[in-house]
């Protein structure tokens, strides 16, 4: 196995080239800066929920590694019009995937964003990984910032 | 003897042998390793000396009137005046402790709390370890003394002008790195310490970076306090130098107390003894620094002249190999630099050329290498570095860059 077909694999380097959703966001009803002290990478995840708890926008802003910004990238991209549960949900099943703990159904429920499970063999990238899911769900929480510590 | 082999170049090929972790493969490609800034690998005669020590050797020190503790306390005490003859001191003025960072730390709560109140001034540079600033922050914060910062220019040197102008009569104490971990830069440090000085200040010389690579004698840099790690100088980790001038640790009270450090203790009031002994509380680590002392002797074996005109071949090497890269931009291009090689590639991350170089069984460090100051200085969040010993190769550094054209390919 090669860095280039078990980790970094087309689609990943294409989100990191050019990331969807990359921008702030005006009138976003949840925010959230996330800083991982290991390797001083920051995003920050922008939504807009409507009133029944759907996603109806999402987007990222920030600098990092390529597995941190295409998993932001990716992430947003398969956030929009989830439930806040769902995309909750979504979070532990990738953070299980990218752990080498996931089940079938956690691997059914990310769909594309499966393309990450090739990071459980790097333990060292896991929180590259996790930081937009982290941040996300911490925005969910209603915090201003958070850290993958 | 010395003298004639001082003069013969140094044989790589030898001392390969001597380092049994670099016969090992990683991902199925030799092993590349270029982090030595972050460590030293062992050689032989440090792990076969520490082996020997703990297998029949091994007792508790500076205790026992039996005959295993006499002699475990003659060797450590041996390799004290081993490690204090290394650096030009006197064996009392050389303090073990866990490290390079609690050597500093152990000053700045020591000496710092004694000595430092509100209005003075401690001086640090823009390129320092956060190891030696945030204990100076810290005792700063305690004390109402401010912390001042010496900027670096563009090529990673230190301004000594401006380091002329923010010296003053409020100056107490300057904390500044000998070698840079990130830029490599060696900083000229007598100038540093003389100017210092000439304002009564006492100075404290960061030396983690500097002591695998060059002759360092305390009594000519004159500086107060000389710090160091014994893992980057190829001996084990958890074990650190303190170097003090006698009379200013003799000035300062302990930092860690407990058993070993005290004269008299009575439930009223205790004594203590006098340094080295009264900054080192408790069992110290003996077999460590029983490697340590072989690790110094080994060391000189091998020879530091020798050491530094090969590592200088292997930086000038490097750089010129490296320049070719597309992209490429080196963080720390000061003249007279140590082994290490700081750099980012075009927008590439550096913990993806980490993991890149990996695949091929290249270690470097990609990171803020704790100078988070030092990487906003250059306006980069992070940089990749590979910091060579005298046991790389030429070889090694092709392997490097091989390895770096193929990142450029796969990320852009």
């Amino acid at each position: 196995m090669s860095y280039k077909t078990d980790l970094y694999q087309q689609v990943i380097l294409d989100h990191n080239k050019k990331p969807r959703n990359f921008h702030t966001m005006e009138g976003a009803t949840h925010s959230c800066e996330g800083y991982n002290p290991l390797c001083g990478d920051r995003l920050t995840v922008y939504m807009k929920l409507d009133p029944a708890g759907v996603i109806d926008d999402v987007s990222f802003t920030g600098s990092g590694c390529a597995i941190s910004k295409s998993s932001a990238s990716m992430m947003t991209s398969n956030l929009k019009g989830k439930t806040e549960a769902q995309a909750r949900e979504m979070f532990g099943s990738f953070r299980k995937m990218v752990t080498g703990e996931a089940e079938n159904s956690d691997e059914e429920r990310l769909g594309k964003l499966s393309i990450f499970s090739g990071v459980r063999e790097y333990p060292s990238r896991v929180k590259c990984a996790t930081l937009a899911w982290h941040t996300m769900a911490s925005a969910l929480d209603g915090s201003g910032s958070t850290t993958t510590d | 003897m010395s003298v004639i082999m001082e003069k013969e170049a140094l044989d790589v090929k030898k001392i390969r042998a001597g380092f049994p972790e670099l016969l090992r493969s990683v991902n199925a490609y030799p092993l590349v390793y270029l982090d030595n800034a972050a460590t030293g690998l062992k050689p032989s005669a440090v792990i076969e000396r520490m082996r020997a020590f703990d297998m029949l050797e091994y007792a508790t020190v500076r205790r026992g009137s039996y005959k295993i503790g006499e002699e475990a306390t003659e060797q450590f005490e041996l390799a004290r005046a081993d490690v204090a003859r290394f650096i030009n001191a006197n064996p009392g003025e050389v303090v073990f402790t866990s490290g390079a960072t609690q050597s500093i730390n152990l000053v700045a709560s020591s000496w710092g709390r004694k000595f430092l109140k509100e209005g003075d001034e401690v001086l640090v540079s823009a390129m320092e370890h956060h190891a030696n600033i945030v204990p100076w922050q810290m005792v700063c914060a305690e004390t109402g003394a401010k912390l001042r910062v010496i900027p670096v220019d563009d090529t990673g040197e230190l301004v000594m002008d401006e380091y002329a102008r923010l010296l003053g009569p409020r100056t107490k104490i300057v904390a500044v790195t000998h070698v840079s971990n990130v830029l490599g830069t060696v900083n000229p440090v007598r100038d540093i310490t003389a100017m210092a000085h000439g304002e009564g200040a006492r100075v404290l010389i960061d030396g983690a970076q500097a002591i695998p690579h060059m002759k360092v004698d305390v009594r000519g840099i004159d500086c107060d306090f000389y710090v160091f790690s014994s893992h980057k100088l190829y001996g084990p980790t958890g074990l650190g130098v303190l170097y003090g001038k006698a009379d200013v640790l003799e000035s300062m009270p302990p930092y860690v107390t407990g058993g070993d450090m005290i004269e008299r203790v009575t439930f009223e009031k205790t004594t203590f003894r006098k340094a080295p002994a009264r900054f080192e509380a408790g069992t110290p680590p003996v077999t460590q620094v029983i490697g340590l002392g072989e690790a110094v002797r080994y060391i000189q074996r091998v020879g530091l002249g020798r050491i530094e005109e090969y590592e200088r071949e292997l930086l000038e090497y490097g750089e010129r190999t490296l320049s070719a890269i597309p992209g490429i931009r080196f963080i720390g291009t000061a003249p007279g630099k140590a082994s290490i090689i700081s750099f980012t590639l075009g927008d590439i991350h550096p913990h993806d050329i980490v993991t890149a170089l990996d695949h091929h069984g290249v270690a470097v460090r990609g990171g803020h290498h704790c100078a988070q100051p030092l990487m906003d200085r250059f306006g980069v969040p992070a940089t990749v570095r590979a910091s060579f010993a005298f046991y790389n190769t030429f070889a090694d550094i092709a392997t490097l860059a091989e390895g770096l054209r193929e990142v450029v390919e796969v990320f852009s």
